[in-house]
């Protein structure tokens, strides 16, 4: 959107940009731009307050139920100091909305929130002038609270104010904020924004989406990844009331006027495929990561560690429709980046980016599995065959399928540690898994920590936390077994290690809560600790498990969680109890089994996840550092669940699990724990 | 091929001309734009698609639309008619029992049709009663919280 449309759209009132620091350098910092006609580049929001007092903010973040639209109102209504039923979010469309590069890596509290308070800082202070100007009175004289402006005797809301004007303002983004010791909304439990919308079922996901006229579109997929189509008889599809066919290469999609009849119009596809041969299942793909990685470790005293493939499983799986209008393509789908996801779609059909306009209504879930457009892809080539538009929502098959998965690895691990506990020597090595959390927060004089990279026999990506619980629970499962080498408490090894107060504070934290100290050896049951740190915060979790003729159930979890000054408790609580919840699956039970180019449980009747009846009672306990700006709290709780857990079923039955999941069928059952590594 | 012509939705008579074999949970979406009932695996594994079936919770994903002549369907935007919300709607409102919000809908009706039957649960009546639930962003402690709140609070709207 272009400076002189944005009253076209919003209507009259103010409108601040905020451009990002870097731009802010590039013009001096700290100076105001005044008015120019281009909207300067870098632009991260912008706020609009219009005649009538509402106050909207565009952003190209997403919601994807991490409640990002209620925290980025919170800083809103914290500096403009208005009301939150006064404030609208649009997130998350790329006509609308400035660039953005996705809602991923805990990244929209460190970034987008400052940004965003610093306009509503900004705006507010644009109110004072001209409430200053209008009622010619001192600019010291002017209060902001409440969504209304006074001054003495004199009152109005922020509409009357802005009455009549047209006015942009550009600010850098080194605007000084109200620290979060003074915070009156942000900092508080505000709830969902929202909420009342999901539990009506009114709001509109993605898959619900369905503008007049819209046909449904299938994919027949291969049988096999890789597989290529040697020959298609689709006379009897095509025989089908309302079918179109659409065969372009390899891709084969239908289109029909009903669900139903879509399906039914795939089934009678004949298709024959070319198959390609495998190069790994989930029974030998650790070996294989250490072949096909070209500098692979020569140590030979490591202990290996092996962690599964795992699909992200959002409730909602993707889906999108696509609609074409004047060689211009409108497309609405469940992304965590919708300008990824334009760009996507500008290379395919070769168009201007702003020839194609992507609306992301918030999603059911991504948890980092969300950040590609292919159900927006299949339903926009579809859609450009049928002269329609096409709605394309994934089976829940297709999406544990033909999305991508968290990466398995192999992790190589070794230490040494003085009698007194005290860590000499630490090497590391991730093979396929990735770097997050690969750097260890203990204290160690001599550290070698290297992630190899190799090929993987299945389509990877993004995971909550990324490769941050792989490499937190090797480290922590293998710190914990350094303490055992020297006879020492698991907390006290890794306080003796640990120097950093906040990684300090998390541990003693829980360890305090969890009452560590004081716990007693039951038969069958045992206590494991873990902390961590990751994207700006600090973990810790203390856990109590019982395992029962193999059987292993999480009891209890304490969960110490410090991420800066606090922005929404309950919410930040939250997240940490959801991310404790999901962590279990990965830790006990979840895997992706594939052999022959085929994901062999890719549905949730063979694909496990956790319910009701696996979860622990999980007690959070928040550090709330208002001296420390806010950071990102979805991933970094997630990461140290699993370590935890693993030490405490060592603790129960002496058993060291190096693999997750850790328990896929019952332990001690070898035919369903993972193989060892090679 | 058999039709249905006509199903009882949220105490509305509603036409329809559908194979009998098409799913419940497509009908009300697909035809009905009844779209706060979910799709969350098609196999009766997730419960994102419970709807109240005389007040019994069933997952739409696996009834037949052809099963449900002269019974009465209920969804999720039947539970709050006249925009006042029932006492589970507010009670997860209050417990913040979501994050997302995909599996609510089916939450919701599934604790609705529990409390009907076991008005004053036991966390583990709600354990096992709520199993056949999934939310993956795993507010399942809220969820427990935000039944027995309802349960406190009467059950009903």
């Amino acid at each position: 959107m272009r400076r002189r449309d944005f009253f076209a759209v919003l209507g009259g009132g103010i409108v601040v940009l905020i451009a990002d620091d870097s731009d802010a350098q590039e013009t001096g910092g700290g100076q105001r731009r005044g008015q120019r006609e281009a909207t300067p580049q870098n632009l991260s929001a912008w706020l609009h307050i219009g005649e009538t007092g509402l106050v909207t903010v565009y952003t190209g973040k997403v919601e994807v139920g991490q409640n990002a639209r209620t925290s980025l109102t919170q800083a809103v209504a914290e500096e403009l100091r208005a009301p939150v039923a006064n404030i609208r979010m649009v997130m998350g469309d790329t006509d609308l909305t400035p660039f953005d590069m996705g809602t991923f890596g805990s990244q929209t509290t460190p970034q987008m929130w400052p940004v965003i308070r610093r306009a509503a800082a900004a705006a507010r202070e644009t109110l004072v002038d001209l409430a200053s100007q209008k009622w010619m009175v001192e600019r010291a004289s002017v209060q902001v609270a409440d969504g209304k402006v006074t001054a003495g005797s004199h009152t109005a809301g922020f509409g009357e104010i802005t009455n009549g004007q047209k006015l942009t303002k550009t600010i850098p983004t080194s605007v000084a904020l109200e620290p979060a010791a003074e915070w009156k909304v942000a900092g508080h439990s505000i709830p969902k924004v929202n909420g009342r919308e999901m539990v009506t079922g009114a709001h509109k996901y993605a898959y619900d989406v369905c503008p007049k006229g819209t046909l449904y579109g299938k994919v027949l997929y291969p049988p096999s990844f890789g597989a290529t189509l040697s020959s298609l008889d689709s006379s009897a599809a095509e025989a089908m009331p309302g079918v179109k066919v659409v065969h372009d290469g390899d891709f084969v999609g239908v289109t029909a006027p009903d669900p139903f009849t879509a399906e039914k119009a795939v089934a009678a596809l004949k298709a024959g495929w070319k198959p390609l041969a495998a190069e790994a299942s989930s029974q030998d793909v650790f070996a294989y990561f250490k072949k096909n990685s070209r500098d692979a470790a020569s140590t030979s005293n490591l202990t290996a560690y092996t962690v599964a493939y795992i699909a992200h499983v959002p409730l909602e799986p993707r889906a999108a429709v696509a609609q074409w209008s004047d060689n211009k393509l409108t497309v609405w789908t469940g992304t965590q980046r919708p300008f990824g996801v334009r760009s996507e779609l500008a290379g395919h059909f070769n168009l201007a980016e702003d020839d194609v306009h992507v609306f992301m209504p918030d999603t059911g879930s991504g948890y980092g599995g969300k950040h590609n457009g292919e159900a927006a892809y299949e339903a926009a080539r579809l859609a450009k065959a049928a002269g329609a538009p096409v709605k394309r929502n994934w089976t829940r098959e297709e999406e544990m399928t033909w999305a991508y998965f968290r990466p398995g690895g192999l992790i190589e691990v070794s230490g040494k540690v003085n009698p007194d506990g005290t860590l000499l020597e630490w090497e590391f090595h991730n093979y396929n898994s990735g770097p997050s959390g690969l750097q260890t927060p203990y204290d160690v004089p001599s550290k070698k920590e290297q992630v190899h990279q190799s090929k993987t026999p299945l389509r990877q990506g993004s995971y909550r936390g990324l490769a941050g619980t792989a490499n937190h629970f090797v480290r922590e499962s293998y710190m914990d077994e350094l303490a055992h080498s020297v006879q020492m408490d698991p907390l006290e090894f890794r306080l003796k290690n640990a120097k950093n107060e906040r990684l300090r504070n998390v541990l003693e934290a829980a360890a305090g809560k969890f009452g560590w100290k004081s716990r007693r050896k039951n038969p069958g049951r045992g206590f494991g600790i873990s902390a961590g740190f990751e994207k700006g915060s600090y973990v810790a979790n203390c856990c109590d498990v019982s395992v029962t003729a193999g059987a292993v159930k999480v009891v209890r979890v304490v969960a110490a969680f410090e991420c800066g000054a606090v922005v929404n408790p309950d919410h930040l609580r939250n997240q940490v109890e959801g991310a404790v919840a999901m962590g279990i699956g990965g830790a006990l039970f979840e895997h992706i089994d594939f052999a022959g180019n085929q994901i062999l449980n890719n549905r949730l009747s063979r694909y496990r996840v956790p319910r009701f009846a696996d979860m622990p009672s999980i007690e959070t306990v928040l550090l709330d550092r208002k001296d420390i700006p806010s950071a990102g709290a979805g991933e970094t709780p997630i990461m140290g669940i699993a370590g935890a857990i693993g030490n405490a079923i060592f603790d129960a039955t002496g058993q060291r699990i190096r693999s997750l999941p850790m328990a896929p069928g019952k332990l001690g059952d070898a035919s369903s724990s993972a193989p060892a590594a090679g | 091929m058999a039709r249905v012509t006509e199903i009882h939705v949220n105490g509305t008579r509603r036409q329809i001309d559908a194979d009998a074999e098409r799913t419940l949970l497509s009908v009300l979406r697909d035809d009905l734009d009844l779209t706060g009932t979910k799709y969350g695996c098609g196999e009766g594994q997730c419960a994102a698609c419970t709807v109240l079936i005389d007040g019994t919770a069933t997952k739409s994903c696996l009834t037949k639309v052809g099963a449900v002549a002269g019974k009465r369907v209920m969804t999720i935007e039947g539970l709050a008619p006249n925009g006042k919300l029932h006492a589970v709607q507010e009670a997860f409102l209050e417990a913040d029992a979501m994050q997302c919000g995909w599996c609510t809908p089916g939450m919701i009706l599934g604790a609705v049709a529990l409390l009907e039957h076991t008005p004053h649960p036991s966390d583990a009546d709600i354990v096992s009663g709520m199993n056949g639930h999934i939310c993956r962003c795993g507010t399942y402690g809220r969820v427990v919280r935000a039944i027995q709140m309802a349960s406190r609070n009467g059950g009903r709207a």
